[in-house]
């Protein structure tokens, strides 16, 4: 997947000199996790450099070059780190386009790598995304296959709004593995697939059938995607599993067909459970696909505690706890 | 670890117990006042180094009040701008009209006209001087207390005046709170009601002015008391690491809100020595000698075209009335402080330059300041046509839902829907204008 983002952030910049890369080690190192690399070289100083140690500093100045004209595509190194920046990012770079009724824009896409499985410990394994998902004036973009992250990324980029782009840390490179999570097939595939050179992007706003079927419907989105698909495959569970790929905008038409169709909907998400996404997606379910329910919604979640680090394989949703899920919905 | 002494209370009882300070203004409501504390030194007696030195040649006049409007009204010394007649009139013209502008205002929020207002009384050349130093496509960041500047650019009044009244005219679309304007024709941007927050933006328009090579610089205001925010300190960390073409003006108005410029920490130090520490370059000066704020805006304007680096000016003035319509600054501060404020008015000093330079007299004075005040009363009546805040002259309930994103997404026409339905079941026959 780091490769596919690489690629895209290139492509994008060959293609438009007004895209700035910036953020802390994204420069000549070409960023902690390696989605800057070469960057620099190829396009030169002036437009992807390393910056002070200042998330405040990185969203502000960001909003400063949009509304020069100019579109940044600043990386906050770790998602955990976004907080110092956030005033920037809900009240500026958010509002601008409204406060200003056109006037000025923040045209900017945030990359964050997000999520847990590396044993980041509480500082580099969150995923905040319901905060930006709460914030009107905000996109938030989720990757789930190198394919889509090259194609998201792109439409994040040529997006006049502010994006965020949360990347699944625990699937930029390996396919996971861990004391309680087998190797996954369904990422494995992905991974080893051929994401297509040149441009191609997706739309943001539409989900992806991750897998087809009739059973029950999942809502998923990023790592989670993969796990659910490969619980669904070894129990045999003829789930019908949507990969969100964007929470705003949302596509609701493709989460309506599918729980129409299949009368169960479970939500999967690593993220803390209180007033996390799964609970809007929960409450657009009941809402809308009430009269074609036959179960209560589910929701598999991480737990409501800081990001433990040694226990982590405990904490975010693996296939037991969403096993169980499936089964309970199975069994109604 | 060290080991705290054993034993009862008494033991360390030599040490001297700690004590927290907390900053205390000189005066209060009723004290006298004596501002002999504050050093005013002669105007022209400060060097003016080139534009282009080293950031720590600034060194001295970070702690020093670069003047040039002397008590004898004339101009003294290196900084004097030799502004010709003509121009110091234009300025003067540009003070009369924001003091027309900001009485009118706020006698207009008295009236109920809108909800709230904020005057620049006494800090009138912090923003016109300064505007009138730069090129008028610079870029602005300004915070909210620089209507100066859009007069200075010639933004039309009652542009303004719709702003202030949220009305159908508004170009905001009745958004912001008033006084919050916003104008990319005039390389004004846009305010927000979160301190400081403009300060690293400013940065990052300098930073990209420079990555495109252009020729144009930006600049932001900010109050001394909001430069205790992390994004002040963003922006002058990031300011310096780039060399970015930005001016940070720092508007010491001695008061925020409520809170002396002491807990903002100038107690201990300038809000012009604050750019030592970041090797900015730094510069003090009387903010009420509107001679002096031209003449340090136009160095630093040089300075950052030259690529010789971003410069932090301190404006030292005083607010002479309060904070907003909102605030009573007889609660917290002396009466006295406004008449003994050793620096004087900007508009008085600069009337009186004039006057001795034998290009002006109170005549003239009272003839313009006339002028000033039918001119915004006419625009306030033109922009009373297009309503007045909550009398229902407003712009229609869709536009609540435009531009919080390029595109309309389904949540929002679903909203947007529903408020269109709740107006038509509360208004059957249809609100006039809405
Ligand atoms: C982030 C934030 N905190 C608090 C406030 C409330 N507030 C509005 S003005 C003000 C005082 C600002 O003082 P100063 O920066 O000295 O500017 P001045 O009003 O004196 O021009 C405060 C605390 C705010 N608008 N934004």
């Amino acid at each position: 997947m780091i490769e596919a983002i690489n690629e895209a952030l290139d492509l994008k910049m060959a293609e438009d000199p007004d895209i700035i890369v910036m953020g802390e080690d994204v420069g000549y190192f070409g960023g902690v996790f390696r989605a800057t690399a070469g960057l620099q070289e190829k396009h030169g100083k002036n437009r992807v450099f390393d910056t002070p140690i200042s998330e405040c500093g990185i969203i502000g100045a960001a909003v400063g070059m949009g509304a020069y004209g100019l579109r940044p595509v600043p990386e906050i190194q770790f998602a955990d780190y976004i907080y110092p920046g956030l005033d920037q990012l809900i009240s500026e770079a958010a509002r601008l386009r409204y406060r200003s009724a056109n006037d000025y824009i923040a045209p900017m896409t945030v990359r964050s790598p997000f999520g847990g499985g590396i044993f980041g410990g509480q500082t580099h394994s969150q995923s905040p995304e319901a905060l930006f998902a709460h914030v009107a004036g905000l996109k938030t973009v989720i990757p789930a296959t190198p394919y889509d992250a090259k194609g998201l990324l792109i439409a994040a980029i040529e997006d006049n709004d502010p994006v965020i782009f949360f990347e699944p840390k625990r699937i930029y490179n390996a396919p996971f593995t861990g004391y309680y999570d087998k190797p996954v097939e369904p990422w494995k595939k992905h991974r080893d697939s051929v994401v297509p050179e040149g441009k191609y992007s997706i739309p943001l706003g539409k989900a992806r059938i991750a897998m087809e079927g009739d059973a029950l419907t999942v809502l998923a989105y990023g790592t989670m995607v993969h796990v659910t698909e490969a619980v669904c495959l070894e129990k045999g569970i003829d789930a019908e599993i949507i990969d969100l790929r964007t929470i705003v905008p949302l596509d609701i038409e493709a989460i309506e067909a599918s729980v129409e169709k299949t009368g169960k909907c479970l939500i999967v998400h690593e993220a803390t459970r209180t007033a996390g996404f799964g609970a809007e997606l929960s409450a657009l379910v009941t809402e809308r696909c009430f009269y074609h329910l036959e179960a209560p919604v589910e929701r598999v979640t991480g737990f409501d505690t800081p990001y433990p680090h040694s226990l982590e394989w405990a904490y975010f949703p693996g296939p037991v706890r969403i096993g169980e899920a499936l089964d309970k919905l199975m069994s109604e | 670890m060290a080991e705290r002494p054993k034993g009862s209370a008494e033991q360390g009882a030599n040490k001297p117990a700690l004590s927290l300070h907390v900053p205390e203004p000189t005066y209060r409501p009723g004290d006298p006042v004596d501002f002999a504390h504050i050093t005013v030194p002669d105007a022209g007696k400060q060097a003016r180094p080139d534009e282009t030195c080293d950031a720590i040649e600034t060194s001295d006049l970070c702690y020093d009040l670069v003047r040039v409007l002397g008590n004898d009204n004339k101009a003294h010394g290196p900084w004097d701008p030799k502004l010709d007649p003509d121009t110091l009139r234009t300025m003067l013209g540009h003070f009369a009209m924001v003091r027309a502008f900001d009485e009118r205002m706020f006698r207009g929020q008295r009236q109920g006209k809108t909800s709230f207002y904020m005057k620049c009384t006494g800090e009138e050349a912090t923003s016109i001087s300064a505007a009138m130093a730069l090129a008028s496509d610079d870029m602005v960041f300004p915070s909210y207390r620089q209507q100066g500047i859009l007069i200075a650019r010639g933004y039309p009044l009652i542009e303004m005046i719709n702003q202030i009244y949220s009305n159908r005219g508004d170009k905001l679309k009745g958004r912001q709170l008033p006084i919050m304007y916003s104008s990319r024709e005039h390389s004004f941007f846009s305010i927000s009601g979160n301190l400081a927050t403009q300060t690293p933006q400013a940065v990052g328009w300098a930073m990209a002015s420079a990555i495109k090579g252009d020729s144009r610089i930006a600049a932001t205001w900010v109050g001394e008391g909001s430069t205790a925010e992390g994004d002040f300190h963003a922006a002058c960390t990031f300011a310096t690491v780039y060399n970015a073409p930005v001016i940070l003006n720092v508007i010491n108005n001695q008061w925020a809100i409520s809170s002396f410029s002491g807990f903002a920490g100038a107690e201990r130090t300038t809000f012009a020595a604050r750019a030592l520490g970041y090797g900015l370059a730094g510069l003090r000066i009387d903010g009420n000698d509107p001679l002096a704020v031209y003449a340090a805006e136009k160095w630093a304007a040089d300075r950052a075209r030259a690529n010789a680096g971003p410069t932090l000016i301190e404006h030292f003035t005083y607010r002479a009335e309060g904070h907003s319509t909102s605030d009573d600054p007889s609660g917290y501060r002396s009466a006295q402080e406004r008449e003994e404020w050793p620096l004087g008015d900007p508009v008085t000093r600069l009337k009186n330059h004039l006057i001795e330079l034998g290009e002006w007299d109170e005549d003239r004075q009272a003839a313009m300041d006339l002028k000033c005040a039918e001119e915004v009363k006419a625009a306030t009546k033109e922009a009373e046509k297009n309503g007045i805040l909550g009398h229902g002259l407003h712009h229609p309930f869709a536009t609540m839902f435009e531009d919080v994103y390029e595109d309309l997404p389904w949540h929002l026409k679903e909203q947007s829907e529903q408020a269109i339905r709740e107006r038509e079941t509360k208004f059957p026959e249809g609100r006039p204008g809405s």
